[in-house]
């Protein structure tokens, strides 16, 4: 009697979220049953939106193979994200995505319970025998869009709407303006921390301000095409985020920087259903194909596109990577030495600016 | 600092304010009568995608602005039916109407994804419009006139009509309002349709004028402030006009401090992020300080049952 309220309850959960019903007594084990918990909805044009992107594209390419559950509005933290997680692994999922940064703990802790259920955390560093974490080199796409500002731009100066200080925000804005310098050694990159990922009316009012001031290209690292909708009215060239904006800018919005979730969720489900799925650390970059960069504006004269694809081969190939030294922090001071490469950790706790960067922390 | 730079600085600050003065009037007129609508963000929210969807299909802005008043003040009658003549609670039921407009518009605004509108920014003809001097006095949409106009007729109108006198006197005691033989419950169903229609048409403000797109959770809370600034500017429309203004000030200050840089860098940004909030209630703290009662409606958030 309590088994059948329980069931009950959890396919109301799965109504609310707008699911197909599942039948409670699911034994078939041909179809491999895969969970996302999503920070938001789809609709926020963003962040996770590209997560459902990645999840659709996940059961079309897999088919029957595969039955796709989806939780909505799980929120960044909370009670709520461990009982989404808990109930999608009692419902029989296999393999459950927590696709944001607060999700870490509740992610170890629910793993912990279901030793034969593989969980996958978005963008953290903790890890465990069934829970594994995946990202992806946003900064590789900052390189390229940073090489096509650097050549766009007459005053010099660029605008980037930013979120919070955190590690990958200093990444994306370190490695525009290194790309930019590479082009024209004075670029300097003005940015703004907004203290939030989403507020249309404020990352708008940031890139007016930012053009009132001389920035004569914008680019930004919050969630809503308000910025390239605004650059496209006042004819101000700037670049897309996270999903393609070029509708919003179809003349202005010069390319966009995707993420692409997709071939990570095919490649791990393929993985789990081969039985060959170990818990790791993927960082999923250009070359496969987890950023990536739209199609150029037919505004971005032929030989700019070519330099930006210069930078672009260079990171898929393996030839070019924007955080090879020398370059020196926002001091003066030595941040990479002569010919070095910095490795992964280096990376992921960047806190430093270099040179070119003017923001207040 | 180029006139062209002021004349910028003043349209940034006037994008700023005009919704929140525009949802802020709206409320200021609810509470007059007593009630108390916490909903406001979820009824701007229908009021944007409305908006943004009636603009979008039929191509007339104006059409759009309608159609998002006419929404928000259906949207306030669910909350006017369960409160006022179901007398639920009323900061319950507003903060269900918040939580429903967000769900509501983001399913409504399914369909408008991805989508833009021409921005309905501009009233005056064009040579006025974009002059780089005088656009400071012609240059904005007819969005922001309105609201200036709303804000005289309001402060008229609760002061110097009989209408408005009756209306205060329902929300300051609505017992003697009706033993005197007025509706109290039909003057506060009014009054809550006409905040519906304000914070419709501030919604609409976000998606046809500031970011002429649809995007889940446009107005981005704005809403509350709202409220709050009608609370600190102690019902009275005029001082409403002024905290918006101030508000619209400092986040304009904000954006540029962080652009500029320099000497605005001694302070870390979370506190130019929280500046704005500050500084707005502080300066209406101030001004309230001289009088010794807050001005609250003294039957603000109180259902009203009829003796019988």
């Amino acid at each position: 009697m309590t088994m059948a309220t329980r069931r009950t309850i959890l396919k109301g959960g799965l109504a609310l979220a707008a699911l197909p019903a599942l039948p409670g007594l699911a034994f078939g084990q041909e179809k491999l049953k895969v969970g996302f918990a999503y920070l938001a909805v789809p609709g926020d044009y963003g962040w996770t939106y590209a997560h459902d992107q990645g999840a659709n594209a996940l059961a079309a390419a897999l088919g029957d193979k595969v039955e796709v559950t989806k939780v909505e509005n799980v929120g960044e933290a909370g009670p709520n994200v461990e009982r989404v997680l808990r109930e999608l692994a009692q419902q029989g999922h296999k393999l459950i995505f927590a696709t944001t940064f607060g999700h870490m703990e509740a992610a170890v802790k629910v793993s912990a319970e279901f030793p034969d259920v593989i969980f996958e955390h978005c963008t953290g560093y903790m890890t465990g025998p069934n829970l594994g974490t995946y990202n992806a080199r946003f900064y590789e796409g900052r390189a390229v869009i940073g090489t096509i500002a650097g050549h766009m731009s007459k005053s010099g100066v660029a605008g980037y709407i930013a979120s919070f200080p955190i590690p990958e925000v200093v990444m994306g804005m370190n490695a525009f303006v290194i790309a930019a310098r590479k082009v024209n050694p004075n670029f300097v990159l003005k940015a703004a921390y907004l203290s939030t990922w989403f507020d249309p009316a404020k990352e708008g009012a940031q890139a007016q301000a930012f053009i009132d001031q001389g920035c004569d290209v914008i680019t930004q690292h919050t969630d809503s095409p308000a910025p390239v909708e605004l650059c496209e009215r006042l004819g101000v060239p700037c670049f897309g985020q996270a999903s393609d904006m070029s509708a919003f800018g179809p003349t202005q919005c010069l390319t966009s920087i995707v993420d692409d979730w997709g071939p990570h969720y095919i490649k791990t489900a393929e993985a789990v259903i081969a039985g060959t799925w170990v818990s790791a650390q993927p960082w999923e970059s250009m070359a496969d194909g987890g950023v990536v960069i739209t199609p150029y504006n037919a505004n971005v004269p032929a030989e700019v596109q070519a330099a930006a694809d210069v930078v672009k081969n260079g990171q898929i190939d393996g030839s070019f990577h924007i955080f090879t030294g020398p370059l020196k922090d926002r001091d003066g001071g030595e941040f990479v030495a002569a010919g070095v490469t910095p490795d992964d950790g280096f990376l992921l706790s960047m806190q430093t600016y270099v040179e070119g960067v003017e923001v207040i922390e | 600092m180029t006139p062209e730079f002021l004349v910028a600085i003043v349209f940034a600050i006037v994008l700023v304010a005009t919704p929140i003065l525009l949802a802020g009037l709206g409320e200021l007129v609810v509470e007059k009568a007593g009630v108390l609508n916490l909903g406001v963000e979820g009824m701007m929210l229908i009021g944007a995608v409305t908006g943004f969807a009636v603009t979008s299909l039929s191509g007339s802005p104006y059409l759009g602005v309608l159609a998002a008043a006419v929404a928000g003040a259906l949207v306030s009658m669910i909350f006017a039916v369960l409160t006022l003549t179901l007398s639920a609670n009323q900061v319950a039921t507003g903060l269900a109407l918040t939580i429903f407009g967000g769900g509501f518009s983001a399913l409504a605004g399914k369909a408008f994804l991805g989508k833009t509108v021409v921005a309905f920014t501009q009233l005056f003809p064009t040579e006025l419009a974009t002059h780089p001097i005088w656009r400071v006095i012609f240059g904005y949409s007819p969005l922001v006139y309105f609201s200036l106009f709303m804000c005289a007729a309001i402060a008229w109108f609760l002061r110097r009509t009989r209408a408005g006198l009756i209306l205060r006197a329902v929300g300051e005691n609505d017992l003697s309002a009706h033993s005197i033989g007025y509706s109290v419950i039909g003057v506060r169903y009014m009054a809550v349709a006409f905040g519906g229609a304000m914070a419709g048409v501030a919604g609409s403000m976000f998606s046809l004028v500031l970011t002429p797109i649809w995007a889940e959770g446009l107005t981005a809370g704005r809403g509350w402030i709202a409220l709050a600034l009608v609370v600190f500017s102690a019902w009275k429309p005029f001082r409403l006009l002024l905290g918006a203004y101030i508000f619209g000030a400092v986040m304009t200050l904000e954006v540029h401090a962080k652009a500029a840089g320099g000497v605005f860098s001694a302070l870390p940004s979370e506190f130019w992020a929280a500046l704005p909030y500050l500084a707005t209630i502080i300066v209406l703290v101030v001004i309230s300080l001289r009088r010794s009662s807050s001005g609250a409606p003294a039957c603000l958030g109180r259902p009203f049952i009829p003796p019988a």
